[in-house]
Parts: C-alpha cells; sequence; structure tokens
C-alpha cells in the first residue's frame, strides 16, 4: 500500500498539485490513521492533507477518481451450446496440454474467470515493468507489451498453440477459451496503461508546452496561434494574479531615526510620563502609478495583441494606471481594459483604433495636449511599441517634457536591438529619453520585466 | 475532551449537528483529522459560508474555551503574542530603588554591593509581568482550547512568518523567558477569504479546508436547524430561491449566514410561504449591493417559479 500512495503522490504532482514531502508524510500518518476501507473517507482526509487551494482540490478530485478507478473486468462466459445442436464435447484439462500449462497462473486466472485476481495480477506485472515511470504518449505501445510480457502473455500463447495440437475436441475448446480470455487481457492492458498515461503524463505534456509557449516569441509571422492563445492567456492572467500579490499591497515601512513626538507622547501617558516606546515616524510605501502607452498600428500588427494583453494584465496588477492606445492618434483605453474581459478588450480596442498608419509624432502631441497633467514626479510611463513612425516628425521635444516630468521612462520594443536603427525606427533617437529600453517579445521577459519594472522604476 | 464524538467521522458529524452545526462529511473529515494529526487547518470559503462557526460549534462540542483572534492589517507580536506591563515594571523599578539603599547601606565596598544585588534576583523580566495575548493565553491553556484566528489574510506577510512556530510546534519564544510550549496543543483554526494568497510554508503546516456553498438538500437542513420554526414548504421556497439567485451573474452572492437570516426575517413578519411581493420588500436582507437588488427585482416572479421547480 505504501507503494501505492507513492504513486498516487506522483500523480497529483503531475497533476500540478503541489505535494512537499511533509504533506506526504501527514498523508501517510492520514491513511495509517482511517485506513483504505472507505473510499469517500479516504478521499476527504487526503484531500485535507494534500490539496492547499480551492484549484488545488479540483485537480486533486480528478487525480483521484482516476487514480482509484478499478473496473471490474469482464470475462466472458464460455458461449452456451449451439441451439439443437449437441452438447460441446468437454473441454481438455490444463493439465492434459502439459506440465508447464498447469503451472501458468494466468491460464488458470483466465479459465476461472476471476477477475479479482487478474486485476491483482495486472497490478503486480505493472509494477515489475514499471508502468507508472510514463513521460511520453509515444512510450504507450511498448509498455503495453512490456506489460504483456510480465504477465505472461507468451506462456499462454504457448499453451493455445499446444492445445490445438491435442487430440479430440475439447482441444481446441480450451485453446478457444484461453484465445478470448487473451484478447481480453491484452485489451485491458491497453486501457491500464492509457490510464496511466493520463495520470502521469498528460499533464506534463501541458507543462511543457506552457514552458515552450512562454518562451515563444510572440511578434512572430501570424501572431499567436489560435490553439495556444488560451493557455497564454491563462499564463497572463497566472502572472499578474502573482505580481498583484506581491506588490498592490500597500506598506507601511518603519523610518528609522525620525521620532515621531506627537505619538511617543500620547503613548508615554500611560506610563507616567516615561517614553517606553518609542514611535518612528513611518513612510506609507504609494502604489505605483503608471502610464503606459501602446502602439497598435499596423507595423506592429502581429505583436499588437501581445502588447494590449500586457497592457490589460498590467491593468489588473497595477491600481492607479492610465492606459492609451495608438496609430495615428492616441486615446485613452482605460475603460474597455476595465469593462471587458481579456479577449474582448484586446478586439475593441483594436476595432477603436488599430492597424491604421504609425505617427509617433502626431500620437505624442494628442498626449501631450489632453493628458500631459496626468504626468508627475511619482509617474512611471511605459511606451510599448517598435517605434516605427513611417519617417513622421517623431516630436522628440515632447518626448524629453516626458521625461524630465515623470520620474521614470520605459520603452518596451518588441524588435531585437539591433533593428532599432534601420528602415524608419527612430528607437534610437528616443534612447536618449528613456531610462529604460528593452526588448519584449516572449511571456518570459515581459514578467521579468514587470518585475523589474515594479521594484526599481516605481516609487516604493 | 468529548472522545465519543472524535471517535469516528461519522459520530463528528453527528456530534457537529448536536450543537447546530450541519457539516458535509469533507467538513467532519477535515476536523477529524487536524485533531487526531494535532495540526491546526486553513478553512476557506466566501464570506458567510459558515468558516467562523465551525470553530465555534467545535469549542462548544469539546466543550473547550474559544479564543479568538481577529487579524488585521498592523497586528504584530505585541498584540498577539504577548506584551510587558511597563506600568507595573516602573513601579516596580521604583520599589526597588527605594529598598536598594536600605539593603545595600551596610555593604563593605561596591564588590560586595554587586554581590548583593546579584543575589536580590531580578524580576523586571519574569511571568507576573508578562501581560498574555490570544496566542500565548491559547498556549497557557493547561486544558487545551480552541484557537481561531480569523481572516488570517488581512495580516502581513512578516505575521504570517511569525505564526509558523506557534503553529507548527505549539510553542512561542520571548527572548527574555525562553521558550513557552502548550501543554496540549489547542485545535487551531484559520480562517481565510482569500484576499491574497498564502504562503507555501504556512499552507504546508496546516490541512486545508475550502467551504463551497451548500448544496440544495445541505443548505435546507441547516436553515432547519438554525430556524427550529420555520415552515418545511418555506424552507423549500427559500433554499430554491437563494439557490436560482446564485446562478445569476451577482456582485455578491448570497451566502448561507444570508439565506438564514432571510429566514428569521420571514418569520418575523409571519410569512409562510414566499410570493413575489414578500421576495421584494425583503430582498435586501440577501442581497448587499444596490445593482444587485435592481438586477434581481424584475426578475423575482419568474426566479420563484424556477424555485417552485427545482428538487
Amino acid at each position: 500500500m505504501q507503494h501505492q500512495m507513492e504513486d498516487f503522490i506522483r500523480a497529483l504532482r503531475a497533476a500540478d498539485v503541489k505535494v512537499s514531502p511533509a504533506e506526504s508524510i501527514d498523508a501517510h500518518e492520514a491513511v495509517a490513521r482511517i485506513g483504505y476501507a472507505d473510499r469517500e473517507l479516504l478521499k476527504d482526509a487526503l484531500c485535507a492533507t494534500l490539496a492547499k487551494s480551492e484549484d488545488e482540490v479540483a485537480r486533486f478530485d480528478r487525480a483521484f477518481d482516476n487514480f482509484f478507478a478499478r473496473d471490474p473486468f469482464d470475462f466472458a462466459t464460455p458461449p452456451p451450446p449451439p441451439e439443437g445442436g449437441e452438447a460441446p464435447p468437454p473441454e481438455a484439462r490444463l493439465e492434459d496440454v502439459s506440465e508447464e500449462a498447469a503451472g501458468s497462473e494466468l491460464a488458470q486466472i483466465i479459465l476461472a474467470g476471476d477477475s479479482t485476481a487478474l486485476s491483482q495480477a495486472m497490478e503486480r506485472a505493472a509494477q515489475a515493468a514499471q508502468v507508472s515511470e510514463i513521460r511520453l504518449s509515444t512510450q504507450k505501445s511498448r509498455l503495453t507489451r512490456r506489460l504483456l510480457d510480465e504477465m505472461g502473455v507468451a506462456e499462454i500463447e504457448k499453451i493455445i498453440s499446444q492445445a490445438r495440437r491435442l487430440e479430440g475436441e475439447g482441444g481446441n475448446a480450451l485453446a478457444d477459451r484461453l484465445e478470448a480470455g487473451r484478447k481480453i487481457v491484452a485489451a485491458e492492458a491497453q486501457r491500464y496503461v492509457q490510464r496511466q498515461h493520463d495520470l502521469y503524463a498528460s499533464e506534463s505534456g501541458r507543462q511543457l508546452r506552457e514552458e515552450l509557449l512562454a518562451r515563444k516569441a510572440l511578434n512572430a509571422e501570424g501572431g499567436i496561434d489560435p490553439v495556444d492563445l488560451q493557455v497564454m492567456q491563462a499564463l497572463v492572467r497566472k502572472m499578474a494574479k502573482r505580481l498583484a500579490d506581491r506588490y498592490s499591497r500597500r506598506r507601511n515601512r518603519a523610518r528609522r531615526g525620525h521620532l515621531d513626538v506627537r505619538r511617543t507622547l500620547r503613548q508615554s501617558m500611560a506610563y507616567g510620563g516615561v517614553p517606553f516606546n518609542v514611535v518612528w515616524k513611518t513612510e506609507r510605501v504609494d502604489k505605483p502609478k503608471i502610464i503606459a502607452i501602446c502602439d497598435v498600428s499596423k507595423s506592429v500588427a502581429a505583436a499588437a495583441q501581445f502588447l494590449l494583453t500586457f497592457l490589460y494584465s498590467l491593468n489588473e496588477v497595477v491600481d492607479r494606471m492610465d492606459a492609451y492606445a495608438f496609430s495615428g492618434r492616441m486615446i485613452p483605453v482605460n475603460q474597455i481594459l476595465d469593462e471587458h474581459g481579456v479577449d474582448k478588450a484586446i478586439l475593441e480596442v483594436l476595432k477603436l483604433i488599430g492597424f491604421q498608419q504609425t505617427d509617433y509624432g502626431r500620437a505624442l502631441q494628442d498626449f501631450a495636449e489632453n493628458h500631459l497633467d496626468k504626468l508627475d514626479r511619482h509617474t512611471t510611463v511605459i511606451f510599448l511599441g517598435d517605434a516605427r513612425s513611417n519617417y513622421a516628425d517623431p516630436r522628440l521635444d515632447i518626448m524629453r517634457t516626458i521625461h524630465e516630468r515623470s520620474r521614470s521612462v520605459i520603452w518596451l520594443n518588441p524588435e531585437p536591438e539591433s533593428y532599432w536603427n534601420q528602415g524608419d525606427s527612430v528607437m534610437n533617437r528616443y534612447l536618449p529619453f528613456c531610462h529604460l529600453a528593452k526588448t519584449c517579445n516572449t511571456l518570459d521577459q515581459l514578467e521579468r520585466i514587470i518585475e523589474d519594472v515594479l521594484r526599481q522604476y516605481v516609487p516604493h | 475532551m468529548d472522545s465519543d464524538s472524535f471517535a469516528s467521522v461519522d459520530a463528528l458529524v453527528q456530534g457537529l449537528a448536536g450543537v447546530g452545526y450541519i457539516a458535509s462529511r469533507r467538513i467532519a473529515t477535515a476536523l477529524y483529522m487536524s485533531v487526531h494529526l494535532q495540526k491546526p487547518i486553513l478553512v476557506e470559503g466566501v464570506a458567510g459560508v459558515g468558516k467562523t462557526e465551525l470553530a465555534l460549534s467545535t469549542a462548544t462540542l469539546l466543550g473547550l474555551p474559544l479564543i479568538r483572534m481577529q487579524c488585521y492589517e498592523g497586528l504584530d507580536e505585541s498584540k498577539a503574542l504577548y506584551e510587558w506591563k511597563y506600568g507595573k515594571q516602573l513601579l516596580y523599578t521604583q520599589i526597588l530603588k527605594d529598598r536598594m539603599g536600605a539593603e545595600l547601606a551596610d555593604a563593605a565596598g561596591m564588590d560586595e554591593a554587586m554581590e548583593r544585588l546579584h543575589g536580590m534576583g531580578d524580576m523586571f523580566f519574569s511571568e507576573p509581568f508578562l501581560e498574555p495575548r490570544p496566542l500565548m493565553k491559547a498556549l497557557r491553556e493547561d486544558d487545551g482550547c480552541v484557537l481561531l484566528i480569523d481572516e488570517i489574510d488581512k495580516s502581513d506577510e512578516a505575521f504570517e512568518a511569525f505564526l509558523l512556530e506557534v503553529l507548527s510546534a505549539y510553542q512561542a519564544s520571548v527572548p527574555e523567558l525562553g521558550v513557552i510550549k502548550a501543554k496540549t496543543p489547542p485545535i487551531v483554526f484559520l480562517t481565510s477569504n482569500n484576499v491574497r494568497d498564502l504562503g507555501d510554508a504556512l499552507k504546508r503546516r496546516c490541512l486545508h479546508l475550502h467551504i463551497p456553498l451548500p448544496e440544495a438538500s445541505l443548505e435546507r437542513r441547516i436553515v432547519a436547524s438554525r430556524v427550529p420554526n420555520i415552515e418545511e414548504r418555506l424552507t423549500h421556497q427559500l433554499v430554491g430561491f437563494v439557490q436560482a439567485l446564485r446562478q445569476m451573474d451577482l456582485r455578491k452572492s448570497p451566502s448561507i449566514s444570508e439565506t438564514v437570516d432571510w429566514a428569521r426575517a420571514l418569520i418575523l413578519m409571519h410569512a409562510d410561504s414566499l410570493d413575489a411581493a414578500m421576495v421584494r420588500d425583503t430582498l435586501n436582507v440577501i442581497l448587499k449591493y444596490e445593482q444587485d437588488i435592481q438586477m434581481v427585482e424584475p426578475q423575482v416572479s419568474e426566479l420563484l417559479r424556477t424555485a417552485q421547480t427545482t428538487p
């Protein structure tokens, strides 16, 4: 049973339920307490010790049902005698075939139609064949074969051919029943391996895909594969939640060395004026204030979706954020991002303003005319775009104003650095006015940069 | 400890029902494991599903005192664990000063005076001057108690880390005194509304229990147990209606406590069955946001019809 618990915990880990060694000890203790007899009780007890959040509970339930599912094997009973015909000749016995055959455990199980014994035998064979080590779907057929070998199917085949050679009808009848039994065993073995694959390997496949996706360049031709889009958005949401957790809370920090005289005096009154409790002034750590400006024009068409996803997740993380999008003109998009889900919001923004001719100068001018008052020395400005301005005036003067007024300016460019001064890119001319300019076109990079931004470039 | 109730999960379900808490098997199993493995239990779920109530009922069932600590931002160890009684310490030093002259007057020299001073015993940091706060109180209950740490997610991360020692070893360190260990480990409940994710270290030390909103049959039993003289027909309609509300996209879905409040309100108004007018008048008992009420009001009759048909 120890072995089975270990397998189950492995299956849980494969299903993305984090189980630490200490928790698995807890689980063993829990099982020692309540035993295996009551399945529902076992499930609830293990759930309490192993699954530590609502999501994990759901995943735990699935893994448990899958792991402890044991459907009974269905052995065909020998076919009834054909009607009107004479009764079939009595079957030959295993002992008639050979001594070896009489010793074959599997043959006896098949003939007895004992499904419990068969599932136990399969369980043992599976351990010997290490079926639970399955990682990839391509291993399925090989493992099925190994499993059958371990169960002694080769032996059965030998017995069948020997029985066929026996004199009289009895030998054939025996062979037929063994043959039918062998087929059932083979089918069961296949199902068994499939289930093991579902338990241990299917999730690792998904994780692999997520990992690959996190590193995939999202401004590649054709944008993001629609198949991957859902996974990616789930990833972005996860990331946003992680970041929000870490940074969205306001914190008070004691400032050593600055005495808060008023509060110290108030506290000392209880002790007859002796300042027992010395209270230091605290600093309220501000939540970051961010202005994000996102390019959704034709030249970044492939990356626009990605940039907007970023904008969206940033909007979820940071309370005080103003978001703008532009191609030729610039509009505020806060409301759209707040009101809709990520898919809809992106579509809405693109419908409103997307895929037009880029004009950075014009967009900056819009910003300067309408929204410049939003900038102060606490604000971090983040530009998302390729800085390809169709040879129009880049309005460096406005960029300088923004640089001077804000706390910091960060530019995230989906293009690699080597492209930054080629063609109509004015990235290199904007560079002097940015505190930080980075290439950002995969989810991995994105997360690292947001972390950086939140840690260094926003006031705290 | 009332060990009969904790002999098996079924006995525990019945025991809890006896003190007015209708528990699902999952809840009872988690509590059973927590008592037998001596692990704290972390209870999560939306507001009003009975997280705090579970701790209260357990305390009643076991006949143990309940010590409750409400968490909030800025809670620190001087409010949670212990504090020195500064005023008394101050008096003590003054008395000490007064007595010292007489005691040391006949000392031959400085060395002897110091010798005597050491011999006088240092009371300044000692148990009598310790003001125990909830955690310390819980550790010092010799017959055990139920410790409820409410809304742990509202506290700071630093406080969460500080709790680890108390939760895993049932002991606390007071630098001036040493380690204070519980004679009988308390039964600890932590509740969380998921305002923020708790640290893995804390989660690892606890059993986890998520209380979902109940199914109709369970909720009917809860209402019947909490509001004893309610008619069965009314319970049926009321629970059906609330269950239908939970399917809607509301800002705050009504949870069990709202259902129970509503049932009590209806009893006060001598209602023996639900009708649309009655529901409209009392909607503010179950819905806590103006937008929600406005959204539900036009659909009341329809919701009532679905409530009638649900089993």
